[in-house]
């Protein structure tokens, strides 16, 4: 490209020589103008998303550390003045919070490593099997809704006696997790190339050993990723827990629902509390952030 | 395997016979998981639609009554109303989220200083614990102490009644389920935006046109199909909205944000009317079934055109 294209009709009428030059400064002002305006227009967007959520979670922080008489204060304290600990200290020692963390890091942790155990091998099988009419089970599974499993299972531990031990709630985690780790390992075992397995092969190894150590191996990233999503989606689910966790089975979504009411507790140790669930998952985000993003955009996939 | 493909191979025979002893083999990977789906999913399918043709009282007995609980829903207006307040719902926390998200998505496509903060920021509501943040939000709508109307007072508007009039209600949750979600559209369209050529935007500043006619004319078009499957998701995420809606006002005031899902849970559980809520639930399932199809059939009509 020689010189830029005209922009106004009026502007040919003016020699060849200047007018290629009035034309560059002409439109290096304008678009510099343009810019600027954009960089702005860019900068106050950015600002107006990101305050939602930067407000929501600086109010959480907040209420979390003040005490009780600045979180009812009219108008609102924003800054914790001094900020106290008092409320963190009040929800492990007034509940039995210690043991609905325990609950849940057992449910979460045996939910996620069987989601792994079976949906590995599963993502490995669908894969090469070309099997995609198997995926469409799981997308089904991703449209029902969790309350209607919770109805059937919920007689069935009904009948086995099951209720108030943790079994069912592992097994319920199980159709949120199996899935998405099935899920995430279709999509990488596919992207996997084929030459180093067919050289195990030829090789003389056995279909079992060509997945154990030349497939697994490649696809670690995938099984990470299926692995975060799987502990996150368990760990935030609630539904299940609401109806089969017994008093002393509670995962903490479940305790801080039922354990500390409105009624029961004051504000800064219930944000405290909501705090305290969240956090795991929240700083797993902070560290894991890229691979979760890959994980959830291609499968566009949530719990519940 | 193909013949052209065999052919190119050390060892055809060998590696074909192969093969078909792996087709069948590589089942067996997918069979431990395939009878956990079948025991954790499946079985309870088939098990709600032997219950919802039932009267099925969890203490009581059990008698079979053919369709009287699917007639039983046209009739009762509590479903009916679930219906349309439902319908209401993820019709609001469907167009706002994705609309807002396409926004996000263009924002942050684009490289400014800080953009990794700024998204990782973004996406939090999306992660955090959704029991956790609607009781957070709860607190955030208290009529008197809540910080919510202080902000509305701050720059000169009334207080709001939020989740405490039957008015506001469903608005209110849709702006909590819009805080939530727009992120994961956000990060949907972002993935399309992503793989973009870059050519039509040049030729396009060459051409003197402006941000919105790019995004209008190139943009929107060539990411359609990734920001329509976003609003699938969105829709099916909408429709099953469980958590917030349940904490936050568990279908109050009165039944002013009574789903079909809080409606569900309290046939089944506050009731204890597993039949009926049964056949609740295959009514539900079909109609986020048929929605989902609908669009993704509208995606393919397109794709020939």
């Amino acid at each position: 490209m020689t010189a830029p294209v005209p922009i106004r009709g009026d502007a040919a009428v003016k020699p060849a020589a200047t007018l290629a030059t009035a034309q560059t400064r002409a439109v290096s002002r304008r678009h510099r103008g343009r810019r600027w305006l954009g960089q702005l227009g860019l900068g106050l967007s950015v600002l107006v998303l990101i305050s939602p959520a930067l407000l929501f979670f600086f109010w959480m922080i907040s209420l979390s550390l003040k005490n009780e008489l600045d979180n009812t204060a009219y108008p609102p304290v924003f800054i914790p003045h001094p900020p106290t600990l008092d409320n963190f200290v009040k929800v492990f020692a007034e509940n039995d919070f210690l043991r609905y963390t325990i609950n849940s890091i057992i449910v979460s942790f045996t939910a996620t490593g069987l989601a792994l155990l079976l949906g590995v091998p599963a993502g490995y099988g669908i894969a090469k099997a070309k099997a995609s009419k198997a995926a469409v089970l799981i997308l089904i599974a991703r449209v029902t809704p969790g309350l209607s499993y919770l109805i059937p299972l919920f007689l069935v531990f009904q009948w086995l006696h099951l209720l108030g031990t943790l079994t069912p709630l592992v097994v319920t985690h199980l159709v949120l997790t199996v899935p998405i780790v099935v899920w995430v390992m279709i999509g990488s075992f596919e992207a996997l190339p084929v030459d180093l397995e067919e050289a195990a092969l030829v090789d003389g190894c056995d279909i079992w050993q060509a997945f154990r150590y030349v497939a697994v191996p490649l696809a670690k990233p995938g099984i990470v990723v299926g692995m975060i999503l799987s502990f996150i989606f368990s760990w935030n689910t609630f539904i299940f827990g609401v109806v089969l966790a017994g008093r002393d089975t509670r995962t903490l979504p479940v305790a801080i629902y039922n354990v500390l009411t409105f009624e029961q507790i004051s504000w800064g140790p219930l944000a405290a509390a909501a705090l305290v669930v969240t956090a795991p998952v929240l700083l797993l985000t902070l560290v894991m952030q890229k691979e979760i993003v890959a994980g959830l955009t291609t499968g566009g996939v949530k719990g519940g | 395997m193909s013949a052209a493909t065999a052919a190119l191979t050390p060892h055809p025979r060998v590696r074909s016979e192969g093969r078909r002893n792996y087709a069948r083999s590589y089942w067996l990977f997918a069979l431990p998981a395939a009878v956990v789906v079948a025991a954790v999913i499946v079985f309870p399918w088939l098990f709600t639609l032997v219950m919802s043709v039932h009267d099925w009282k969890v203490s009581g007995n059990v008698y079979f009554v053919g369709l009287a609980n699917y007639l039983h829903l046209t009739q009762d207006p509590r479903f009916l109303w679930a219906v349309a307040r439902t319908l209401y719902f993820t019709a609001a926390a469907v167009v706002v989220p994705v609309v807002l998200g396409i926004w996000a998505a263009v924002c942050f496509a684009r490289s400014f200083p800080l953009r990794g903060v700024a998204r990782t920021i973004f996406v939090l509501p999306m992660m955090a614990t959704p029991v956790a943040i609607a009781l957070v939000w709860t607190m955030m709508f208290h009529p008197q102490l809540g910080v919510l109307n202080y902000l509305l007072s701050l720059v000169g508007l009334p207080p709001s009644a939020w989740v405490y009039s039957p008015g506001t209600v469903i608005p209110t949750l849709v702006m909590v389920e819009t805080w939530q979600w727009t992120p994961l559209v956000m990060l949907i369209v972002l993935g399309g935006i992503s793989g973009l050529p870059i050519d039509p935007y040049e030729a396009a500043i060459i051409d003197g046109a402006n941000g919105w006619q790019m995004f209008r004319y190139i943009t929107f078009p060539l990411v359609w199909p990734f920001i329509v499957v976003a609003t699938v998701m969105r829709i099916i995420d909408a429709l099953k909205t469980f958590d917030t809606i349940f904490v936050i006002t568990n279908g109050g005031p009165g039944t002013a944000s009574e789903t079909i899902n809080m409606l569900l849970y309290q046939t089944a559980f506050g009731y204890y009317d597993l039949g009926y809520a049964s056949a609740m639930v295959v009514v539900f399932f079909l109609l986020i079934l048929l929605v989902s199809v609908a669009l993704l059939r509208v995606r393919k009509l397109e794709q020939w055109q």
